[in-house]
């Protein structure tokens, strides 16, 4: 999907994806900083609001004054704002780790033992029995969401209890959303004004690669002109390209004039040698008759003669219409659809042919049911390739004609072995009166051509110097109609 | 606690806080208050301070102290002029003071000492307290203290062994916060202040529940030293007795929530005294 994507989307999106990723890790980064110094700040915070609140709990405690004592604890606890860091709980202990006062009086009442509090509590009181305070002490209990800060309530060294101060775990949560969600409007606030930024220069960038692939595009039957591509001018990568292409773009649009110019001279070429070929087959016949004409005058127009003579001439106006008659290639002769009869039929036709050369035939292939070509012409082309390749095979080799209904196309594949068709005449194959038989007139394969031409098929010839030569017919079936 | 009080009276106006410890040789009259009232309200004090120096013409000094004690023992030495005390003080040392006004609370010169519950608690008196943690106001309060002693004594019990914990708070406002919060199961307070409490205060009081009234005693009375001057005596006591007959007065006592003044006679505490006797005795 994306690689089929263009590069004007395609580097926006990867600018924006950079963006993205960078405001990631920033985000990251800075909230893992911000965690941490949250962390020691509140430490920090209980440590010294413990030590402010031991110090003042010292004379109420001593004054067994409890009120004073919850109100001094209750101040800390009550002034809890969503963002602050505030404590939860705040509780004083005895050294018998008896509840002296708490800030949840009603849930901690006067008195109680610690450990008659639940799980926590009681693991704490474990922590202060243990430890013996006289110095402050953050416990973090894995199984509770909470952790606490122990602080030695201490007059003249002696020790009067201990100040638990309660933290919830979550007490991150408020600075950690206020953190990330103020990441997000940063991030957002950079990505309105990078995105913006990074489509135009995306764009700027992606603009002379498309000019080029544009003018690329152009590049088929025919060559533009240098003129017609809007290339972008630099000495950069896509500047350089552009300037090849400009180049290159010259050099095709020179050679392709001179391949129209070689085209032309060798259809005039052509034209030359058939209109050099009609005039000697016609010239042939017109010697022979006037020839005829001029002997019947000199001897007084004898009667005897006349009947001689009058063959003759018929004879060679014969030869003349049958010149004429194959190079008009009848185009609408009306013949049944194409059935295995007819290829049948060409095998029996042709075999007293191969037995004068003692050729092996080789027949492959038949047609299950009647195809939609016109069978005339197609006897015509099978019979006209056959008597050329029995002609052109050595005495005693083989000739191997194979027919199949391939991918819509009738294949057509007649092989011989003998004298290889010379390179150079290859090119010249299917024009009038080119031969490499000398008794031939040289039309059989020009009227073979005109044939496949009309079926909108094709023909290729294949001769190899080993004296293999192949010729492929393929029509497509279902063409004719049009 | 010396130092909260201090806060309290150097916001109770400029006036009051140049105070320079004095003899009783001063212009002024210096007025001892005590927490039988709401006595932290330090807008109001000014005000009332304000119109009793208007009303006398006197430059007047109200004296707050952390405990009935200090006051007292102010007024004996004769620091203080007046004082605003609770009934017992003044039965423990009635040959040096002299009474002066006594309050009018719904109509009569009395109040009840009440004990309270936090709303929770199931107990309906103070039978069923045992075991609990206990809020005293402070140790000279009649109602705060003497009479729920009183009682346990009748009762053979003694406040030490018979709650798991006791303890004052120096003032009947903050044993109702403390019954409020839970802090304490329990506590001894005045019924005029629970009931201005109430008033003033409904969501805090209405976790706390009255589970035994006592009799009518004598409402704590504004006494004067001995020795004050007789005119001044006249004067000052002219000022509260009329209290209630002019409006500004009359605002005044509204926020108390009293009705006004009348001349406190010594009949009015002779209960205290005999339950004073009582208790000492016993």
């Amino acid at each position: 999907m994306f690689r089929d994507l263009s590069f004007r989307y395609k580097i926006p999106l990867r600018a924006t994806l950079l963006v993205l990723i960078t405001a990631f890790m920033l985000t990251a980064a800075i909230v893992t900083r911000e965690y941490e110094q949250m962390r020691s700040d509140i430490f920090d915070n209980a440590e010294s609001l413990g030590q402010v609140l031991a110090r003042t709990l010292i004379t109420p405690i001593q004054h067994d004054d409890l009120w004073r004592a919850f109100e001094i604890i209750n101040i800390p606890a009550q002034s809890a704002s969503p963002s602050s860091l505030a404590a939860d709980l705040l509780m004083v202990v005895d050294d018998q780790q008896r509840v002296v006062v708490s800030s949840r009086p009603l849930e901690h009442p006067v008195s109680t033992p610690l450990s008659e509090l639940g799980a926590i509590y009681a693991a704490l009181a474990d922590e202060i029995g243990r430890v013996g305070l006289y110095a402050s002490q953050s416990v973090e209990l894995s199984e509770s969401g909470f952790f606490h800060l122990l602080m030695p309530i201490v007059s003249d060294g002696v020790s009067l209890g201990v100040l638990v101060i309660e933290y919830p775990k979550s007490i991150y949560k408020p600075r950690f959303y206020s953190i990330v969600s103020r990441a997000v409007v940063v991030t957002l606030l950079v990505l309105a004004i990078l995105l913006p930024l990074s489509w135009y220069w995306g764009r700027r960038m992606a603009e002379p690669l498309v000019q080029l692939s544009d003018c690329m595009g152009m590049i088929g039957e025919r060559i533009p002109d240098t003129t017609e591509c809007r290339l972008y001018q630099s000495r950069d990568e896509i500047g350089q390209a552009g300037e090849q292409l400009r180049r290159m773009l010259h050099a095709l649009g020179e050679k392709q004039a001179l391949e129209q110019q070689i085209i032309a001279s060798e259809r005039l070429a052509a034209i030359g040698r058939i209109t050099a070929g009609i005039a000697h087959e016609i010239n042939n016949p017109l010697g022979g008759m006037l020839n005829t004409i001029s002997t019947w005058k000199r001897h007084g127009q004898p009667e005897h003669l006349a009947e001689k003579t009058l063959p003759l001439l018929e004879r060679g106006l014969l030869q003349i219409k049958e010149t004429v008659a194959a190079l008009l290639v009848e185009a609408r002769v009306q013949s049944h659809p194409l059935t295995d009869a007819d290829l049948q039929d060409i095998h029996t036709l042709l075999q007293p042919h191969i037995h004068n050369k003692r050729l092996h035939m080789h027949w492959e292939g038949s047609l299950q049911r009647a195809v939609a070509l016109p069978s005339t012409q197609v006897r015509q082309v099978l019979m006209n390739l056959l008597l050329n390749a029995v002609q052109a095979a050595d005495e005693g080799s083989g000739v191997l004609c194979t027919t199949e209904l391939k991918d819509g196309c009738l294949l057509i594949r007649v092989e011989n072995r003998g004298e290889p068709i010379p390179a150079e005449k290859q090119a010249q194959l299917f024009e009038p009166f080119v031969s490499g038989n000398p008794q031939g007139h040289g039309l059989g394969l020009w009227v073979t051509y005109q044939l496949v031409q009309q079926m909108r098929g094709d023909i290729y010839v294949n001769s190899l110097p080993s004296g293999e030569t192949v010729f492929m017919v393929c029509i497509p079936i279902g063409e004719q109609e049009k | 606690m010396l130092d909260r009080r201090r806060v309290l009276l150097g916001m109770a106006g400029v006036a009051m806080a140049p105070w320079v410890a004095a003899t009783s040789h001063h212009s002024g009259l210096r007025i001892g208050l005590t927490p039988v009232f709401l006595d932290d309200q330090a807008a109001f004090l000014s005000r009332w301070r304000d119109y009793l120096q208007r009303r006398t013409g006197l430059e007047i000094q109200f004296v707050q102290r952390s405990s009935y004690r200090e006051i007292l023992e102010q007024v004996v030495s004769r620091d203080l002029d007046l004082a605003w005390l609770c009934g017992f003080p003044y039965v423990q040392e009635r040959e040096r003071l002299r009474l002066m006004a006594t309050p009018l609370f719904q109509g009569k010169p009395e109040y009840h000492s009440y004990l309270l519950a936090h709303h929770t608690h199931r107990a309906n008196g103070i039978e069923g307290l045992a075991g609990g943690v206990m809020a005293y106001s402070d140790p000279n309060s009649f109602s705060g203290y003497l009479y729920p002693r009183s009682q346990l004594q009748q009762a053979g019990l003694s406040s030490d062994s018979y709650f798991r914990r006791s303890f004052f708070t120096w003032s009947h406002r903050r044993v109702v916060e403390a019954v409020a919060v839970g802090l304490a199961d329990a506590g001894a307070v005045a019924g005029y202040v629970w009931e201005t409490m109430a008033r003033l205060y409904p969501e805090l009081v209405s976790h706390t529940r009255v589970i035994h009234r006592s009799r009518a005693y004598g409402f704590p009375p504004f006494v004067s030293r001995a020795d004050l001057d007789g005119r001044l005596f006249d004067t000052v006591q002219q000022v509260f007795l009329e209290m209630r007959r002019d409006p500004d007065g009359a605002a005044l006592l509204e926020q108390l929530n009293l009705d006004g003044f009348i001349p406190a006679e010594p009949e009015m505490y002779s209960s205290i005294a005999a339950m004073v006797e009582q208790v000492r005795g016993g």
